[in-house]
């Protein structure tokens, strides 16, 4: 018996459903879905990245600016600096209070004023770093160095930490939003070509139904043929994405000021990225088999 | 295996195409039914391949009554009866071979056993050369070749055939009732709706005669209609 032994290993469908031109379109839309979803969750992981930083760094801390005064009779800058560094001592909660130099302060101040931060003409404030066991009564002590250390003000990191929190929460609620919608529109783009290619090949998927096909197996036939579209453009999406991501990255790395967060993905994190099209498949299979089954209910 | 009780059916709101049929095809049966144009011949294999449910009226197909049938049991309801559509019903994009393994695929059969049994009934009705051959290169004759090799290739329970010799000639259209009759002989009930009146005559099976809308079940070469 001679038979074509390809055929045998030929993936058969039975709906011809890789001719219609409407079902193309999906490759390009899941491209395009799944570029702006991980361009949307690698904002996300970069401000939540961020926002740890933040926690880690500026928890627990408060700092205290010390100002040149120009009127006659104050003390000296180093003089209130002294006064308030003890006054921060000895308050019940600071752990550790420590002054930085003006060399500190100039570079802190570089990348808003450059190389002329360190002017030494420039009348520049004085810093005392503060780490606090997060205890401190911050109103009495701000009083307190006002009255002992003139010119001194605090900055309780507390307050402008829990609006840089909400800011990164607000981001990343904006984010999640966005991705819910692009998967929104991915669900509609499916049901649109999947009833595209159930009304376009209705007169096959009756005779198979006739001939005893489930509707399982008439949708499994919708479900690999989506699955082979969206897998391709999810790649193709995901593959854009990487590379406008790797164009920032190389982009912000350039920045001789330090005003950007760090823009480089972890590992783990272009593997979260990696599974953007992972989801928009499934999710897209999972649409093309609920679209399918509904339908098919239709028939006798 | 089959009986109608009353059973009458309408599309939509117009009249009824078919009335008051009653009638019982026994288990292993072989009929030919028969009418004229537009009498009903159609709409009757219709409702016995479950493409319609009747407007009125008891249909019981293997000891089921059809109207209490869930909707997950009709496909393997279906998978039991083959069916030679009278305009064929292949799918142009799948060669003679897979269309004929449909049923097959369907029931899960082994994809090594298709490709035997299929080559083997492609074969035997004449079209060995032509497996994968797509059938918009087939003749008329020969795609309804390739629609009874698929109609069969499962050994369905109850074979309905409209009009399944009216596109080959004389010899190919013998051969093929021969076909019927050894399913029939293996246990299949068969009914073949046909005008040909010399292969009615040839084979020696009632017909049921369809006639506006109403049946008459009739013995085999009835001097009434022969």
């Amino acid at each position: 018996m001679k038979t074509n032994g390809a055929s045998l290993f030929r993936r058969r469908f039975d709906l011809p459903l890789a001719r219609d031109a409407t079902g193309r379109f999906l490759t390009w839309i899941t491209a395009l879905m799944v570029y702006l979803a991980a361009l949307a969750l690698a904002g996300t992981l970069l401000v939540s990245d961020m926002a740890g930083r933040w926690d880690r760094g500026l928890a627990g801390g408060l700092t205290v600016q010390v100002a040149p005064l120009a009127e006659a009779g104050a003390a000296s800058l180093e003089e209130r600096v002294e006064t308030a560094v003890k006054v921060l001592s000895a308050t019940p909660g600071v752990t550790a209070a420590t002054t930085l130099t003006p060399e500190d302060t100039a570079r802190l101040l570089e990348p808003w004023l450059g190389p002329a931060a360190a002017d030494p003409l420039l009348p520049m404030p004085r810093l005392i770093d503060v780490v606090t066991d997060g205890t401190v009564d911050t109103r009495a002590l701000d009083e307190r160095l006002g009255a002992e250390a003139p010119g001194s003000t605090l900055d309780d990191h507390a307050v402008w930490l829990s609006d840089l929190r909400a800011f990164a929460s607000a981001l990343q609620i904006a984010a999640l939003g966005i991705v819910l919608l692009i998967g929104g529109a991915a669900v509609v783009a499916v049901v649109f070509a999947v009833r595209s290619g159930l009304a376009i090949h209705r007169h096959v998927v009756e005779l198979l139904h006739l001939m005893g096909a489930t509707d399982r197996y008439v949708a499994r036939q919708f479900e690999a043929h989506v699955m082979n579209l969206t897998l391709k453009g999810g790649l193709l999406g995901l593959g854009l994405a990487a590379a406008t991501l790797a164009g920032i990255h190389h982009a912000s790395a350039g920045l001789r000021a330090g005003l950007l967060p760090d823009t480089a993905l972890a590992p783990w994190q272009w593997l979260t990225l990696a599974a953007v099209p992972a989801a928009a498949c499934l999710l897209a299979v999972v649409t093309a088999r609920w679209t399918v089954l509904r339908t098919l209910v239709t028939l006798p | 295996m089959i009986r109608f009780e009353n059973v009458g059916l309408r599309y939509g709101t117009g009249p009824e195409v078919l009335r008051d049929i009653s009638f019982t095809l026994p288990p292993g049966s072989f009929h030919f039914m028969t009418g004229s144009s537009g009498a009903g011949k159609s709409s009757l294999l219709k409702l016995m391949y479950l493409a319609h449910r009747p407007s009125r009226g008891l249909i019981t197909l293997f000891d089921r009554d059809v109207a209490l049938l869930k909707r997950d049991e009709m496909p393997e309801m279906r998978r039991q009866i083959g069916v030679v559509f009278q305009d064929f019903a292949l799918l142009d994009h799948l060669s003679a071979l897979d269309n004929v393994a449909l049923p097959l695929r369907m029931a899960g059969a082994d994809e090594g056993d298709i490709v035997e049994h299929c080559t083997e009934i492609l074969r035997w009705v004449g079209l060995g050369n032509h497996l994968h051959a797509t059938p918009s290169t087939l003749s008329g004759g020969q795609q309804q070749r390739v629609a009874i090799a698929r109609s069969v290739i499962n050994r369905p329970r109850l074979l309905l055939a409209d009009e399944p010799t009216g596109n080959v000639d004389d010899g190919i259209g013998m051969r093929l009732l021969y076909l019927f009759e050894e399913l029939h002989k293996l246990g299949t009930t068969v009914v073949i709706a046909t005008h040909n009146e010399a292969l009615i005559r040839r084979f020696d099976h009632p017909r049921i005669h369809l006639e506006n809308g109403r049946l008459h079940v009739l013995p085999a070469n009835s001097a009434q209609w022969v």
